[in-house]
């Protein structure tokens, strides 16, 4: 039998909430899914949708964008820009045949470790549910998947 | 040709005991790039560091990796040891592999396949990062200290005795915050007045320190060093150069039956009035939503009496601006709403009491001149019941914490008592009793075997009303069995909550705040009066429940903080802020719209002889924060975030 299927997921999350928020649920030795794989950036309004296209490039079967609640952002509103570039972009993606759950949206502050270990419980089983994100392995497929950039 | 180190840490066991760290140093020696991997105990050690110090030299590397926690415990650590090796600290990156891998996850494999791909993607970033320098910007050697009670008063006072310039805000109309309202404070039983009153006196009256009394922080903006804070100072209309304090206004207002609020709603005040007597400034301000004359437009009594001539009924609130290079956060702590807890029927019975309105009646600046009687009909109580934990560590009214204060200040109520009514009794329903503190536990044993204070260890589940008496029933958990206890007056130690408005000026100044809106420390135990913004300091009850002792030490700690910053000319900022790339930039201007610091400025190319070429956009290096919003708006890629490129990224993202 062949092993179960296990997702790999990319998180995309600014360094002063969500990233906080993550070493909270690591110093409060809460436990979740081993598939997440976190890129920490200054601010949510940093991160461009090129970062979601390289990532399912990559072999992502999700990508989790993250940041401060509104009204919290450290840079004062660079999470409303990445709320609306995400919102304008997944309308994109679904357009041209990506589903909406691949690319999932949240906000979790540097208070909350607990509420981002379930978020990563439950999007990995959501993502797992869904099955391998065979759309892009085909272009990888073709690219090759080298660490060119 | 990169040449990376890859430091792997074991943190003791804390990562090795899930990573296998050998097998995470054998895949990184295979990586392109990777010149040499090492692992070791402890990295953050002195040896640790000196072997990265070491191989930086030895190896010749361009670049390092450590995997270890997370980067905002030791990314300084870490950077700072490769700058002693000579190598660019902005050339060390950290790969967090214990919070966000050993210490979440419980299969080692899994565990180590997660650290391998972590670290391999940093090892990727890190061949892409660049040289960086840090930015210098001065400093402004003037401190804000927000909140005027006993936190803000030390911070200020140590800050401006050191010679630095001090600006104290204080929202009420004088200094002194709830340390002012206290009758005695444990273990010693020091008059708080005594204590507390020379304190304001002394900021009020220091050279290096401006007060700016019932005022607000409007905005803050700017960054360590170079705050610009705007503080709203809220009309007073009495003319604080022209009043003496004589206080013949507050003898004459008309409306007199106003509830108090340094006495917690036990004595009236009027409409025009001092928050109490030894109020410091000692100057009355004009409580317009009570006044007669602002209320239906005649009165005015104050203004004829007045002998200077100093009220002025057209005074409106003024915008003070302030330069600032730090900022101390001593905003303090409420009283939890009562309304919470029905069952004790604060509100309903006057003579349930809170803790701070016990503290009121035995102080001898009080309403009853420091005796101890029943609000109700003013007698005397012979049997005092006294209810701990009402409203903290019970997670179903919402809050988790322990105050920290209540039990000190019950066993301090119960021996007040008993010293001004001998034949009193007092019984105290508690939890447990949290005495840690110099003479703490002596003084609550003090209160059972010399002032008689009797202890029951159970909750209180209900209270009402019989024969004039105050019936308490209760479990006695130790016996085993339910108690009642007729009692004349009961007092209730409800919980420190923050200010209700915290949330709001933690966003204002840009700090975090808990699920209940204490501010956050940087880090619980080795940086616990910064916050995560450099040059914001947290002193006092605001950061969490204390009692004063802690406040002070944490307020002192603050102007330490404070003072070593101003004794620098000037600052190092990270370089991570925004960069452009003038020969590609088309001038659309998406990046000044998306900036959230009007960094972006418009600049004219301009040939040899002057005339333009055309206008692109250049980053204001002293305003970029470095959030990077205008990065992703840049329609020609030209703009870039220095330390987080879009070639470090994609490179991260592809070697996970």
């Amino acid at each position: 039998m062949s092993e179960p299927f296990e997702p790999k997921i990319v998180a995309f999350v600014c360094t002063y909430c969500t990233y906080a928020g993550a070493d909270l649920a690591g110093t409060s030795r809460l436990k979740y899914p081993p598939n997440v794989r976190i890129v920490r950036l200054p601010c949510t309004g940093r991160i461009s949708p090129m970062f979601i296209l390289k990532a399912f490039q990559k072999g992502a079967d999700g990508v989790l964008v993250s940041g401060c609640h509104p009204g919290d952002c450290h840079f004062d509103h660079g999470n409303y820009h990445a709320r609306r570039r995400w919102t304008a972009f997944n309308a994109l993606l679904q357009f041209t045949g990506v589903p909406e759950e691949r690319v999932k949206f949240s906000w979790i502050s540097a208070a909350e470790g607990i509420k981002f270990a379930e978020l990563i419980d439950s999007i990995t089983e959501e993502i797992r549910t869904a099955g391998p994100f065979e759309q892009y392995h085909k272009l990888i497929a073709e690219t090759g998947s080298a660490a060119s950039v | 040709m990169a040449k990376i180190g890859v430091f792997v840490c074991h943190c003791g066991e804390n990562i090795a005991a899930k990573v296998d760290c050998t097998k995470l140093v054998a895949a990184m020696e295979g990586h392109p790039g990777v010149a040499i991997a090492h692992e070791y105990k402890y990295f953050c050690s002195e040896p640790g560091q000196e072997s990265i110090k070491k191989a930086v030299a030895e190896y010749g590397l361009t670049g390092v990796i450590v995997a270890a926690c997370s980067p905002r415990m030791h990314e300084a650590t870490f950077r700072t040891a490769c700058a002693e090796a000579g190598l660019n600290p902005y050339l060390c990156e950290i790969a967090n592999i214990r919070e966000q891998c050993s210490w979440v996850h419980n299969d080692g494999e899994q565990a180590t396949r997660k650290a391998i791909e972590i670290t391999r993607s940093l090892v990727e970033k890190v061949k892409r990062n660049n040289e960086l320098q840090p930015i210098e910007v001065p400093v402004t050697r003037r401190a804000l200290v927000i909140g005027g009670g006993i936190a803000g008063i030390q911070a200020a006072l140590d800050i401006a005795n050191a010679g630095g310039e001090v600006v104290l805000v204080e929202r009420e109309a004088s200094l002194g915050g709830h340390m002012a309202q206290l009758s005695e404070t444990f273990p010693t039983l020091d008059c708080s007045q005594c204590i507390m009153t020379p304190r304001m006196v002394e900021a009020a009256r220091h050279p290096k320190i401006r007060l700016l009394t019932y005022s607000e922080i409007e905005k803050v903006e700017g960054f360590i060093g170079n705050f610009n804070v705007t503080v709203r100072q809220k009309a007073r209309f009495v003319d604080m150069n022209l009043c003496t304090g004589c206080g013949e206004c507050m003898q004459k207002c008309p409306a007199k039956k106003i509830s108090g609020e340094f006495d917690c709603g036990l004595a009236n005040r009027t409409a025009i009035y001092t928050p109490f007597a030894q109020a410091v400034p000692n100057k009355p301000v004009i409580d317009s939503e009570h006044c007669i004359f602002f209320k239906n437009g005649k009165c005015k009594a104050c203004q004829r009496v007045c002998p200077t001539d100093a009220i002025n009924f057209e005074m409106e609130d003024e915008l003070v601006e302030l330069e600032i290079g730090a900022i101390v956060v001593a905003t303090g702590f409420q009283v939890q709403n009562t309304a919470l807890y029905g069952e004790y029927g604060y509100g309903r019975y006057p003579d349930v009491l809170t803790g701070l309105q016990f503290e009121r009646l035995a102080s001898a600046s009080g309403p009853t001149g420091g005796k101890i009687t029943r609000p109700s009909d003013g007698k005397e109580p012979e049997t005092i019941v006294f209810i701990q934990c009402a409203g903290s560590r019970d997670p179903s009214k919402g809050i988790a914490y322990c105050s920290k204060i209540c039990c000190m200040y019950t066993a301090k109520h119960a021996m007040l008592y008993r010293h001004k009514n001998h034949d009193g009794n007092s019984r105290i329903f508690y939890m447990d009793i949290r005495a840690a503190g110099k003479g703490y536990d002596e003084f609550t044993r003090r209160a059972i075997e010399e002032d008689g204070a009797g202890y029951v260890r159970g909750r209180v589940s209900k209270l009402w009303q019989e024969n004039g008496k105050l019936m308490v029933r209760g479990a006695d958990t130790l016996l085993g069995r339910p108690v009642e206890v007729a009692a004349d007056m009961v007092v209730l130690a409800t919980a420190m909550v923050p200010q209700p408005d915290s949330k709001e000026l933690g966003k204002t100044l840009g700090i975090g705040y808990d699920e209940y809106g204490f501010f956050n420390e940087a880090h619980l135990k080795l940086r616990p009066v910064e916050t995560a913004t450099a040059g914001i300091f947290l002193a006092g009850a605001c950061q969490s429940p204390k009692d004063i002792p802690d406040s002070v030490a944490q307020a002192s700690a603050c102007a330490s903080k404070v003072l070593a910053l101003f004794s620098r000319d000037k600052l190092e900022r990270e370089p991570v802020i925004a960069q452009n790339n003038e020969a590609t930039c088309s001038g659309c201007w998406g990046c000044v719209l998306a900036c959230p610091y009007n960094a972006i400025e418009k600049k004219d190319l301009t040939d040899r002889s002057g005339n333009l070429i055309r206008r692109v956009a250049s980053v204001n290096a002293g305003l970029c924060q470095g959030c990077g919003t205008c990065v992703t708006f840049c329609r020609s890629n030209s703009i870039d975030l220095a330390g987080f490129t879009e070639k470090q990224i994609f490179a991260e993202v592809m070697g996970l």
